[in-house]
């Protein structure tokens, strides 16, 4: 560890105090970790059928064209041979927790963007973990040792150019940006490769004939703001600039405000009888709330989406009166929140796709439950605890709810 | 339809019936208010076809007729005259309304859409009025608002004979009181499950009479409704509403058959404490509440965030005990208690407490009971 010199502003890649971590092709990483035999195989995980959707790709599916968010049928037809595989998200759920574990002894200020990426802000590291790139080094082989899968990081003074250095960093390196090289290297880069800049946003700045972050650079703020209005105005020149957009110091938001977690399932028929999308929505349920407790967290808010054979989707939510992890509480607002729907559509009407999300995360270990009248010492909540105990041991179809079996 | 009435007894009774007027009418008659003038004077009507309303007024009618008008326009309408005599004429297809020197009028909505109001089941006993309204205030604070749990958001009324239990939960707590009233059959024996918020709102409605009459039709008769009857300034006040359906939870053996921990506390002290103390309390986390050597120390708040804690005294028969509660759970039942001094009385942390107004040596036990659940608090 070497000493800075008190009152030096440290330059280079010691001002770089941002890290982004982010997990190589994560979901993919821990199915192939587990199944070593498809190491070299174009392998995609993704919902579980032809209509399903790809949520991560490894490296040699990538090489075919294939990418995530695509559906499994059209990435079949770019990759015969490609290797569709379940996912897992006890297993992706436990690596994240030890992740975010590890990422907790280097530093307090961990901003969890989801189960596989992470800010990390190392200023106040420097005494007992050493100078940012120690840090990350020390954390990449932690984590190759400790889950067998690799990461990359991303080293900036800022969040929004560490997040673009980790893309270059990718995979399984370290990339650093410092302060100094932020203009150069930010330059040629395309405009819409800036973290919060989307579609949209590129579409109405390479009307005005601003392409790359060098042309966002030159262009002054007035001009940005009037074609995007004063506060997205901003926050481009911002990112363009390497800054920022919250300020220089953003407060980092402790991973327990992770927003959400859902999941969903476009269905290999639609289902038409009410008893059958209620079983959908209890196999999502029971899906969506095991991970929920298995990263610790209970929710307040629940979400149902439906999409019917015309395309047309609906999105209902409930509020719980007191934020829950219990499987039986939250299954029985989904409920609800169907039943309420089947009032408003005059019936009950065939779906396509089915959805579950839970949000209004907060960590269960600090929740005081409000207990109920009547209600037996151990309850729902020790039951799904005991099922889940089971599950990660003997697997997750060791135990369901009776509705779900057959 | 022509008569003239007192600007103050219109109000009022506009201002009553208008209450249950739907905020989103199904159908747009029902957005109305029937006005019906015959020899007895004028009688106003709502009906959303759950809750009825009817008032009965007296005016110098000069010619009889029944109009239907918007009941929230009229409402306003009365409600800032000035006080002077009011005239109302049907002219064609429009109500014109004189006070003074303003001049309203008004549409009519068709008088043959509009529903008829059910039949008041028979009267079953009487009850004074404000001892009613008191008895009803303290059950609604432990009623559901979840329309989830339909049940839950009604409060159940047992008759046997000259008492009447009211009982309401939503889970978590639980009200228990007793009314004391006058039936027509000594030996009445009736239940009902009627929607919380309309019972709050016409007990609280009905108190400028001294009496109201209730009326439950027994099981079978009279299409589940319930009727409560009162007189008002110049006339009479008559509510309907449906009865909820489904069974309301065995809820009488979820008391406790022992307590370990009887703790007395002044009631001012600790509704100031409470509210103190539970200022850091973050959403959906307790205040915590320890017993133990004649001090309750209230405790909330946690390391992460701010927190806070204070002491007061209490009278406290029986072991230590730490436990924690809602805090508005905590402040709905205090409230709801008449006596300066409350007892909680305890089993153990994880088991609700009955709560309790002590009654002075000599005096009537009301015997209102307020169960609540405790928030199971981090080991």
């Amino acid at each position: 560890m070497s000493a800075v010199p008190p009152g030096a502003e440290p330059r280079g890649e010691d001002a770089c105090t941002i890290l982004h971590v982010d997990m190589d092709a994560f979901y993919a990483s821990v199915v192939i970790r587990d199944h070593p035999e498809l190491r070299s195989r174009p392998v995609v995980v993704a919902g579980g059928n032809e209509r399903g959707v790809i949520l991560c790709a490894t490296y040699p599916a990538r090489a075919y064209g294939v990418h995530s968010a695509m559906p499994v049928a059209r990435a079949r037809r770019l990759c015969p041979d490609l290797v569709v595989v379940s996912p897992d998200f006890g297993a992706f759920a436990q690596v994240s927790t030890a992740v975010l574990d590890a990422f907790a002894r280097v530093t307090p200020e961990v901003e969890a963007l989801s189960q596989e990426e992470a800010f990390l802000d190392v200023r106040g590291s420097r005494r007992h973990a050493g100078r940012p790139r120690e840090i990350a080094e020390r954390l990449r082989a932690q984590i190759h040792d400790e889950q067998r899968i690799t990461c990359s990081v991303g080293m900036a003074a800022t969040r929004s150019v560490a997040k673009l250095a980790s893309r270059r960093a990718k995979p399984d390196g370290i990339a650093a940006i410092p302060p100094e090289d932020v203009t150069r290297v930010l330059a040629p880069l395309d405009a819409g490769d800036l973290w919060g800049v989307g579609e949209k946003t590129r579409d109405r700045l390479r009307r005005i004939g601003l392409e790359t972050v060098g042309d966002l650079v030159a262009t002054p703020l007035a001009l940005l703001q009037a074609t995007l209005g004063q506060s997205a105005g901003a926050h481009v020149h911002a990112l363009a600039h390497g800054r920022d957009p919250g300020g220089p110091s953003p407060k980092f938001a402790a991973h327990e405000r992770a927003r959400s977690m859902g999941a969903d399932r476009t269905l290999e028929a639609d289902l038409s009888s009410y008893d059958d999308v209620l079983v959908e929505l209890l196999r999502l349920t029971v899906k969506v709330t095991s991970r929920m407790r298995g990263s610790g967290f209970a929710a307040r808010v629940v979400t149902v989406r439906l999409r019917y054979p015309d395309r047309t989707t609906v999105t209902r939510s409930r509020t719980l009166a007191d934020p829950s992890d219990v499987t039986h509480d939250l299954y029985a607002a989904v409920v609800g929140i169907y039943d309420e729907q089947c009032g408003r559509d005059g019936g009950v009407r065939a779906v396509r796709l089915v959805g579950v999300r839970v949000s209004g995360l907060q960590r269960s270990a600090g929740l005081q439950p409000q207990l109920r009248l009547g209600e037996p010492d151990r309850g729902w909540s020790d039951a799904d605890r005991a099922v889940d105990r089971v599950r990660e041991r003997f697997g997750k179809h060791a135990v369901s709810p009776a509705t779900l079996l057959g | 339809m022509k008569f003239r009435v007192e600007r103050d007894v219109l109000a009022d009774a506009v201002a009553w019936a208008a209450r249950s007027l739907p905020v989103r009418p199904s159908v747009p008659v029902l957005a109305g208010l029937l006005i019906q003038a015959g020899d007895e004077g004028l009688v106003l009507s709502t009906f959303d076809y759950e809750t009825s309303a009817r008032a009965t007024l007296a005016a110098e009618v000069t010619d009889d007729g029944t109009v239907l008008v918007s009941g929230r326009l009229l409402a306003d309408i009365t409600r800032s005259l000035p006080n002077k005599p009011v005239e109302m004429t049907l002219e064609g297809s429009r109500v014109s309304l004189v006070c003074g020197s303003a001049r309203f009028t008004l549409q009519t909505l068709p008088v043959e859409d509009y529903p008829t109001l059910p039949q008041m089941p028979t009267a079953t006993g009487t009850a004074r009025s404000d001892a009613f309204a008191h008895a009803v205030a303290q059950a609604v604070t432990a009623a559901g608002r979840d329309d989830m749990l339909p049940v839950l958001t009604g409060v159940r009324i047992e008759i046997d004979g000259s008492t009447i239990s009211l009982l309401a939960t939503d889970r978590f707590r639980l009200s228990q009181g007793e009314l004391e009233w006058s039936p027509n059959t000594p030996d009445e024996s009736l239940a009902a499950l009627i929607p919380a918020k309309v019972l709050a709102d016409t007990a609280k409605s009905l108190t400028a009479g001294s009496d109201v009459t209730i009326a439950l039709a027994a099981s079978g008769q009279g299409d589940g409704i319930i009727g409560f009857e009162g007189a008002a300034n110049g006339g009479t006040r008559r509510t309907t509403t449906r009865l909820l359906d489904g069974e309301f939870p065995k809820v009488r053996s979820l008391f406790p058959n022992e307590h370990l921990t009887i703790a007395k506390i002044e009631k001012a002290a600790l509704i100031e404490s409470v509210k103190r103390v539970s200022l850091v309390a973050e959403r959906n986390t307790a205040v915590q509440l320890a017993f133990s050597d004649g001090v309750l120390t209230l405790d909330a708040g946690s390391g992460d965030e701010a927190q806070a804690s204070e002491s007061i005294e209490a009278d406290i028969d029986g072991g230590d005990i730490v436990t924690g509660f809602n805090p508005q759970f905590l402040l709905d039942g205090l409230g709801a208690i008449d006596q300066s001094t409350v007892q909680l009385a305890f089993t153990q942390a994880s088991k609700p407490v009955v709560m309790s107004g002590v009654v002075p040596e000599g005096d009537d036990d009301p015997g209102f009971r307020y169960l609540l659940m405790p928030r199971r608090l981090l080991s």
